[in-house]
C-alpha cells in the first residue's frame, strides 16, 4: 500500500507500541539495571531508577562463588554439545528425506516431530533409572545425549526444509561430475545451506540453553548448567536482589543477543511449517 | 567411443509404465535428438542413459561395455542441465575445474583444461566470476564447459535452450551444433522445439507415450514420415490432413499436405475457399482457409509478400507429387 | 534422483536418526508402562508387587487428582486466552507502520529467551514479593495493601508469569502471519466499502484463523508441561499444582513409581492427543 501515511498516525503507533514494548522488556530491563545497585538499593522503596552508584560488586560476588564458571561451562557444553551432535545425525537424516523421498517419508517426517511432543514427566523416572545404571546421573554427557534427542526432531525438520530449497539438479549435476555421496555432500550440499544449518544451529542452542526440566532433575552439583543455578537462589539467605540480578543477567545475556537474531529461525523451527 | 545401445529398455514408475520396451542405437559421433511432445519420456530417457534414474528393465550398453548398473560418475558421460545447474558458490572457474578435481587430476592439469574450454566458449575473462554475476547465456556456456573438461564419451543435453529468449536461443543452437562438428564427439539432445531438432540433429528420434514413433535424419521424416502422429509433429506450421471423399480420390483413410507445398491462386484451382485469418510476415505469408470443404482449416504458405485477406476467395493447387498418404491406423501408405 | 543405489544410501543415512527416535520413545516408555502397573515404592519397601490398574484408578480418584486437572486447565486455558488476544492486538500494532519497528520486535519477542527458572525467579523476588517487590511499593504508593502475591493469587501469578514469557511466541507467529497476507486483499476490501473493523473480522482474522490454532497447538503441547516456574515458585503449593507437577511429585518426590507411572500414562495421552490435531495441520502443510 504505497500511500502515504500520516505522520499522526505514524506517531500514535509508534507511541503505542514503544509503551507497550518497554512495558514487556521492562522486567529484563529491570533486572540488568538492579544487577548494578548494591542490595540495599535493590529493595529500596521508592525503587532507584537510573541514578545510583553504579558498582560492578554483585558480579564480583557472583564470579567469586567458586561455582559460576563451572556452571557457565555447563551450559556452554551441554547446549553446544547437543548442538553439534544434534547435527551430525539430522545432517544425513535431512539429506536422505530431502533428496531422496519415499512414499513414508512424509509420515517418517510428522512421526519424528510427534516425538517432541512427549511430556517429559511420563519418561523421568525411566530415564533416571537408565542414567543411574550407565553411570550418566549428574554428567554432562548425560545431558548433552538427552537434550540432542529432545531437540533432534526440530533440529531434522529445520535442515530438512533448509534442503528442500537447494535444486536437486545441483546435487545430480555433481553426481554426473563424478562425486561420491561424501563429495557432494561436503563440497556442493553443505557449503550451499550453510546459512540454513547456522540458523539451526542457533534455534537449537538457544533451545537447549533455556532447557529447565531435564537440566533441574538430572543434575547435582557437578554438571548442573546455569538453569540449575538460578533455580539454587529460590531459596534465599538475606537480602539477596542485586546478587540474583547480575547472575540472572549473566545467564540470560548470551542468549538474549542470539535470538535477537533468530526471530525467522524461530517460526520456522517451532511451527512446523505450519505457518510462513 | 561414445556408442550408446539401449536394448529392450523400460521404465515405471511404481504402477506407472511411462517407457515401454524400447530399442535405440545411437552411434559415434552423431548428433541424436530426442523430440516428442510434453510428457512424452524423452527426458526419463536421457536420464536413464546418464544414470540419474534406474531401468526397470532391458539393457544400456556404452561403448561395447554393459552399463546398466553403473552409477553415474563412471559412466564416462557429461551432462548439460535445463536449469543449468551451476555450483553457486563456486567461481566460473571452481565449476569448470569442479569434475577434474573428482577425478583427482592435479592442479596444473586441471588449469590447462579449465584455461582451454574457457577460451573455447569465450568464458576467460569470467573465470572468476560467480554464476550469480552471469547473464543466461554466460551460464549456459559454463554449464557446456564443465560438460566440456571431462572429455566424455558422449554429452547430454537436457533441454538447454528453454530458458533463453528467442534471439539468444539462435544463436547458442548455432554455437553447439558448431561445438559438435569441432569436437565430434556423440551428443543426445533433448528438446520439444522441432526447429531445434531439424536444424541440429543427424538424427532425430521422434517420441509418443514413451513409445519411439520414428527415427530417422531430419529430412527422412520430413519427407517421409511414418505415420500421422510424425507427420503432424515435424514441419511448422502442422500439415494439413484431409480424410473423406478427397483423400478416397488418393486410394488413402488421410491425406496430408504441407501448407509450403500448396500453391495459390486468384482465378482457378484444385480447391476454393475463403481466407480467414491471414498473417504477412514480410518474408512469407500464411493464410488460413474456411469453407474448403476438405477439413475445418486448410493452412497455406506462400513466399514474400501476397494480398489476400480477411473474407476473400482463394484457390488452392496441391503439389500433386507431395501428397502424403495414411491408412486407417495412421500409418503411411508407401 | 532415485536410484537403488542412492535409495540404499538414503536408508543408511536415515538410520541413526529413526534408530535414535525409536530408542527413545519406546524404552522409558515401555519401562512407564511397566512400572505403572507395579506397586512399587523405592524409598519404602521396593517392589511390592502387579497391581495391574489399581494405580490408574487410583491416580484418578485421589482428592488431589480432580483439582489438579482444574489448576492444569486454568492455567493453560489462561495463558492461551492472554497470549493469542493480546498476540494478535500486538501484531496487528507491530504490522503498523512506525518509527523504530526493529528495536519495538526485539522488546517485544525477548521474554521468550528468557531462561524460565530467571524468569521466575525474578517475578518472584524483584516484583511479587510482598515486601521488597515493585508491585509492593506500586500499591503503597497508591495507598493499599500489597498483595501477597505467590501465596494468596499463586494462580494469577503464575499465569502471569507463564504468558510474559510465551506471549512474545504468539505475536511473532501472528505477526508472520499477518505479513503474509496479501495486501492486495485489503485493497479490494476496501474498494468494495468495508471499513478497517469490517476488514479485520473478514479479510485478517479468517487469514489469522489457521495460525491461530497452530499457536494454539504448539502452546497448549508446551504449556501442559510447564515444570520449572513452579518448582522455582510454589513448588505447587496454594493450589497451584498441575497435573505435570502432581506426577512429578508421586515419582521423584514422593517416589510412588507405580503411581506417578500411571500418571505419567495418563499425561502422555492428553499429550497425543493435542499433538494429534497439530500433526494433521502440519501434515497437509507438507503437501503443498
Amino acid at each position: 500500500m504505497a500511500r502515504t501515511v500520516t505522520t499522526t498516525r505514524k506517531s500514535v503507533n509508534t507511541i503505542l507500541a514503544w509503551s507497550i514494548g518497554l512495558l514487556i522488556f521492562f522486567p529484563i530491563l529491570w533486572t540488568v539495571l538492579t544487577s548494578f545497585k548494591t542490595e540495599a538499593q535493590a529493595v529500596s522503596d521508592p525503587p532507584v531508577w537510573f541514578f545510583f552508584d553504579w558498582t560492578l560488586d554483585n558480579y564480583r560476588t557472583v564470579l567469586d562463588r567458586s561455582d559460576y564458571s563451572r556452571f557457565l561451562w555447563n551450559s556452554i557444553f551441554i547446549a553446544g554439545g547437543s548442538t553439534v551432535l544434534g547435527l551430525i545425525i539430522a545432517v544425513p537424516a535431512a539429506w536422505s528425506m530431502a533428496f531422496v523421498p519415499s512414499n513414508r517419508t512424509k509420515d517418517i517426517l510428522l512421526w519424528m516431530l510427534s516425538t517432541k511432543m512427549l511430556p517429559a514427566v511420563g519418561v523421568i523416572y525411566p530415564i533416571y533409572l537408565i542414567f543411574i545404571k550407565m553411570g550418566l546421573l549428574d554428567t554432562r554427557t548425560g545431558l548433552v545425549v538427552i537434550l540432542m534427542l529432545i531437540n533432534l526432531p526440530i533440529i531434522i525438520w529445520m535442515l530438512y526444509t533448509y534442503f528442500k530449497e537447494i535444486p536437486g539438479e545441483i546435487l545430480e549435476a555433481a553426481r554426473m561430475d563424478g562425486a561420491g555421496l561424501r563429495a557432494e555432500i561436503t563440497y556442493v550440499l553443505l557449503p550451499m545451506a550453510l546459512p540454513g544449518i547456522a540458523s539451526t544451529a542457533l534455534l537449537n542452542l538457544i533451545l537447549a540453553w533455556n532447557e529447565a526440566f531435564w537440566t533441574l532433575n538430572l543434575t547435582a552439583a557437578k554438571a548442573a548448567p546455569l538453569t540449575a543455578f538460578i533455580a539454587s537462589y529460590s531459596s534465599p539467605e538475606g537480602l539477596f536482589y542485586a546478587k540474583l540480578s547480575a547472575a540472572s543477567t549473566m545467564a540470560i545475556a548470551p542468549i538474549l543477543i542470539l535470538g535477537w537474531f533468530s526471530q525467522k529461525q524461530l517460526v520456522r523451527g517451532l511451527t512446523f511449517g505450519a505457518v510462513k | 567411443m561414445g556408442r550408446i545401445v539401449l536394448k529392450d529398455v523400460t521404465k515405471a514408475f511404481g504402477e506407472v509404465t511411462v517407457i515401454p520396451p524400447l530399442n535405440l542405437t545411437i552411434e559415434d559421433g552423431e548428433f541424436t535428438v530426442f523430440v516428442g511432445p510434453s510428457g512424452c519420456g524423452k527426458s526419463t530417457l536421457l536420464r536413464l542413459i546418464a544414470g540419474l534414474e534406474d531401468v526397470t528393465s532391458g539393457r544400456i550398453e556404452i561403448d561395447g561395455v554393459e552399463a546398466t548398473a553403473a552409477p553415474p560418475s563412471k559412466r564416462g558421460l557429461a551432462m548439460v542441465f535445463q536449469s543449468y545447474a551451476l555450483y553457486p558458490h563456486m567461481t566460473v572457474r571452481k565449476n569448470i575445474a569442479f569434475p577434474l578435481r573428482m577425478a583427482g587430476m592435479d592442479k596444473a592439469e586441471q588449469d590447462r583444461r579449465v584455461a582451454q574450454a574457457a577460451s573455447v566458449l569465450n568464458l576467460t575473462d569470467y573465470l572468476d566470476r560467480r554464476p550469480g554475476q552471469l547473464s543466461g547465456g554466460q551460464r549456459q556456456r559454463v554449464a557446456i564447459g564443465r560438460a566440456i573438461v571431462r572429455e566424455p564419451s558422449a554429452f547430454l543435453f537436457d533441454e538447454p535452450l528453454s530458458n533463453l529468449d528467442a534471439a539468444l536461443r539462435v544463436g547458442m543452437r548455432l554455437e553447439i551444433s558448431e561445438l559438435h562438428t569441432r569436437l565430434k564427439t556423440t551428443m543426445v539432445y533433448v528438446t520439444h522445439d522441432q526447429v531445434e531438432a531439424m536444424t541440429m540433429a543427424d538424427k532425430i528420434v521422434v517420441l509418443r507415450a514413451g513409445h519411439i514413433e520414428q527415427v530417422g535424419a531430419p529430412l527422412d521424416l520430413y519427407r517421409a514420415p511414418r505415420n500421422l502422429f510424425v507427420a503432424g509433429f515435424i514441419g511448422s506450421p502442422r500439415m494439413n490432413f484431409i480424410a473423406g471423399a478427397e483423400a478416397a480420390k488418393h486410394n488413402a483413410h488421410t491425406i496430408g499436405i504441407r501448407p509450403e507445398h500448396i500453391a495459390v491462386s486468384a482465378d482457378a484451382g484444385e480447391w476454393s475457399g475463403v481466407v480467414g485469418v491471414s498473417e504477412h510476415l514480410g518474408s512469407d505469408t500464411f493464410f488460413h482457409v474456411h469453407q474448403t470443404g476438405l477439413a475445418d482449416v486448410i493452412t497455406v504458405r506462400a513466399d514474400g509478400e501476397v494480398g489476400f485477406r480477411h473474407g476473400d476467395r482463394i484457390h488452392l493447387t496441391p503439389r500433386a507429387d507431395v501428397i502424403h498418404r495414411f491408412e486407417e491406423t495412421g500409418l503411411r501408405i508407401a | 534422483m532415485s536410484t537403488k543405489a542412492s535409495r540404499s544410501a538414503a536408508r543408511l543415512m536415515l538410520a541413526p536418526a529413526v534408530i535414535l527416535l525409536l530408542g527413545w520413545m519406546l524404552v522409558p516408555l515401555t519401562m512407564t508402562v511397566i512400572f505403572s502397573f507395579q506397586r512399587y515404592l523405592p524409598m519404602r519397601g521396593g517392589f511390592q508387587g502387579w497391581v495391574w490398574f489399581d494405580n490408574y484408578r487410583s491416580f484418578v480418584t485421589s482428592s488431589a487428582f480432580w483439582p489438579s486437572v482444574v489448576t492444569t486447565l486454568v492455567i493453560v486455558g489462561s495463558v492461551l486466552v492472554i497470549t493469542v488476544l493480546l498476540g494478535i492486538v500486538l501484531a496487528i500494532l507491530l504490522d503498523q507502520p512506525m518509527w523504530g519497528q526493529g528495536i519495538v520486535r526485539i522488546l517485544v519477542i525477548a521474554p521468550f529467551f528468557v531462561m524460565p527458572t530467571v524468569s521466575a525467579l525474578v517475578w518472584k523476588n524483584m516484583f511479587m514479593d510482598p515486601v521488597n517487590g515493585l508491585f509492593s511499593h506500586l500499591s503503597r504508593f497508591l495507598g493499599a495493601d500489597p498483595i501477597l502475591w505467590l501465596s494468596e493469587a499463586s494462580m494469577p501469578s503464575i499465569i502471569l508469569i507463564v504468558s510474559w514469557q510465551w506471549l512474545p511466541f504468539a505475536t511473532l507467529i501472528l505477526l508472520t502471519a499477518i505479513q503474509s497476507l496479501d495486501s492486495e486483499q485489503q485493497e479490494a476490501a476496501e474498494m468494495d466499502g468495508a471499513g478497517p473493523f469490517s476488514r479485520f473480522f473478514f479479510i485478517t482474522l479468517p487469514h489469522l484463523s489457521r495460525a491461530i490454532t497452530i499457536v494454539i497447538l504448539i502452546q497448549t503441547i508446551f504449556l501442559l508441561a510447564i515444570f520449572a516456574e513452579i518448582f522455582v515458585t510454589t513448588q505447587g503449593a496454594f493450589g497451584t499444582r498441575t497435573l505435570t507437577y502432581l506426577i512429578y511429585q508421586r515419582v521423584l518426590e514422593s517416589q510412588n513409581v507405580g503411581l506417578g507411572s500411571a500418571g505419567g500414562v495418563y499425561a502422555i495421552i492428553l499429550a497425543n492427543i493435542v499433538a494429534l490435531f497439530l500433526m494433521r495441520i502440519v501434515g497437509k502443510n507438507l503437501d503443498r
